[in-house]
């Protein structure tokens, strides 16, 4: 019933960022907001895009204040921030107890274990973005589990060279390219 | 010429100030005098000043103002580098000290030229003029003495200069400045900032080159006393 392309879980923070969220979409919404507000204040402060470490480290702070107070319930959910900046591509990855790490591969939400374990498998150093686009759609589409969840609309996003370091959704062509592909790889896991 | 000039009035920096990029980093070169009105409060001062260990600030206009200026941004600058676990870059110092510029402009009179290295840009330099604008260029000039400066480095600057063309280039600007403009003397302090770290030279008054009409330097009464008559009949 719903309209397809009206939940987003993506969204941009900044020009040359964005986040994925997973858990309690409004709760998602208020650290998007709050991770906008840091990256357009640090720009009008020092007069740079804000660094995807620093973006990283204030959003886990604000989360992490959630968890200080009696008065203050955590966040319930979990985000992956991706930027680019001057020191190139970087991934973190925001947990709700305010814990932030940088990542090659990060996965949140119901299929998180086999998702790593996916992730793991692949050899991220010689991949191009558009290869990896390809490889997160199958795996998306492996751990879905077509009796316990429901149906789900897949939504990617990049920031590479190629968008030319800005958070962009990645081109529709690409997109049915992976779905295409993911529904192939799946169709022959059960062929065996 | 109806100037009050006392001895009271606020220390001023009539100055000239300038900043050179080279290849493979910056110079920054000043002069050192410090007026209040026609005394001259401190004759060897150091208008050049650190902001972080890679980016420095040379100083004009009011001394009181540029020094607190240069205090703010410092410890902001300070407390930047630890967050971000590197050193500044010179866009972000310069555009702090932009902010303070522009947002009290009512109230602070100071040219300030900010020069630094960086390992994603290199050499640069920002001048800031009085209103709070933010200019990044090639070189920059400034204070009171700079008037005099403009058509030599018109003709005299050239891109891509090695660092001994750079220095001795500001030395030679700073040093014509100081013989025109009142307001600026003393000695020509300069700071060279590239990869490698930063380096301070110091040029006192009288190894400057002598300009059209200059007197060799006195260097004691004592001299004076001891050279033989003016004429001997």
């Amino acid at each position: 019933m719903m309209l397809p392309g009206s939940n987003r879980r993506i969204h941009s923070v900044h020009r040359h960022s964005g986040m994925a969220v997973a858990g309690l979409a409004a709760d998602g919404r208020q650290i998007v907001a709050r991770a906008k507000s840091e990256a357009t204040n640090y720009e009008s402060v020092y007069g740079e895009p804000i660094p995807v470490k620093e973006l990283a480290e204030r959003v886990a702070s604000y989360v992490h204040l959630c968890t200080l107070y009696w008065w203050l319930r955590p966040f319930g959910c979990g985000i992956i921030l991706g930027g680019y900046d001057r020191d190139g591509p970087q991934l973190y990855m925001v947990e709700p107890s305010g814990i932030s790490y940088k990542y090659f591969g990060a996965a949140i939400g119901k299929g998180k274990q086999a998702a790593k374990t996916e992730i793991e498998k692949l050899k991220l150093s010689e991949m191009t973005c558009r290869e990896g686009v390809i490889e997160v759609a199958k795996i998306i589409y492996k751990v879905h589990d077509e009796a316990k969840d429901k149906a789900f609309e897949l939504e990617i996003s990049w920031v590479c060279d190629e968008s030319k370091q800005q958070h962009q959704k990645v081109p529709n062509d690409l997109l049915e390219e992976a779905k295409a592909a993911a529904r192939t790889a799946l169709e022959e896991m059960d062929a065996d | 010429m109806d100037l009050d000039m006392s001895i009271n009035a606020p220390h001023s920096m009539g100055t000239t100030i300038i900043g050179v990029t080279y290849n493979g980093g910056v110079v920054l070169g000043a002069d050192s005098r410090t007026s209040t009105g026609m005394y001259v409060a401190n004759r060897a001062s150091d208008k050049i000043t650190q902001l972080t260990d890679n980016v420095y600030v040379c100083r004009s206009g009011s001394a009181a103002d540029s020094q607190i200026v240069s205090d703010y941004v410092r410890h902001f600058l300070h407390q930047h580098t630890i967050q971000l676990g590197q050193p500044a870059t010179v866009k972000v110092a310069a555009n702090l000290i932009r902010l303070i510029s522009y947002n009290n402009k009512n109230m602070l009179e100071t040219g300030l030229i900010v020069g630094g290295w960086d390992k994603y840009e290199g050499g640069k330099i920002y001048g800031i003029p009085l209103g709070g604008t933010l200019i990044e260029q090639p070189f920059a000039i400034g204070g009171s003495g700079s008037s005099y400066l403009y058509g030599f480095f018109d003709q005299e600057w050239k891109e891509g200069m090695t660092m001994e063309e750079a220095e001795k280039l500001v030395v030679k600007a700073v040093s014509l400045a100081i013989a025109r403009d009142g307001a600026s003397g003393g000695v020509v302090r300069t700071v060279i900032i590239n990869s490698e770290g930063v380096k301070r030279n110091f040029y006192p008054g009288d190894k400057l080159p002598l300009w059209h009409e200059e007197l060799e330097p006195q260097n004691s009464l004592l001299d004076i006393l001891n050279a033989p008559e003016p004429m001997n009949t």
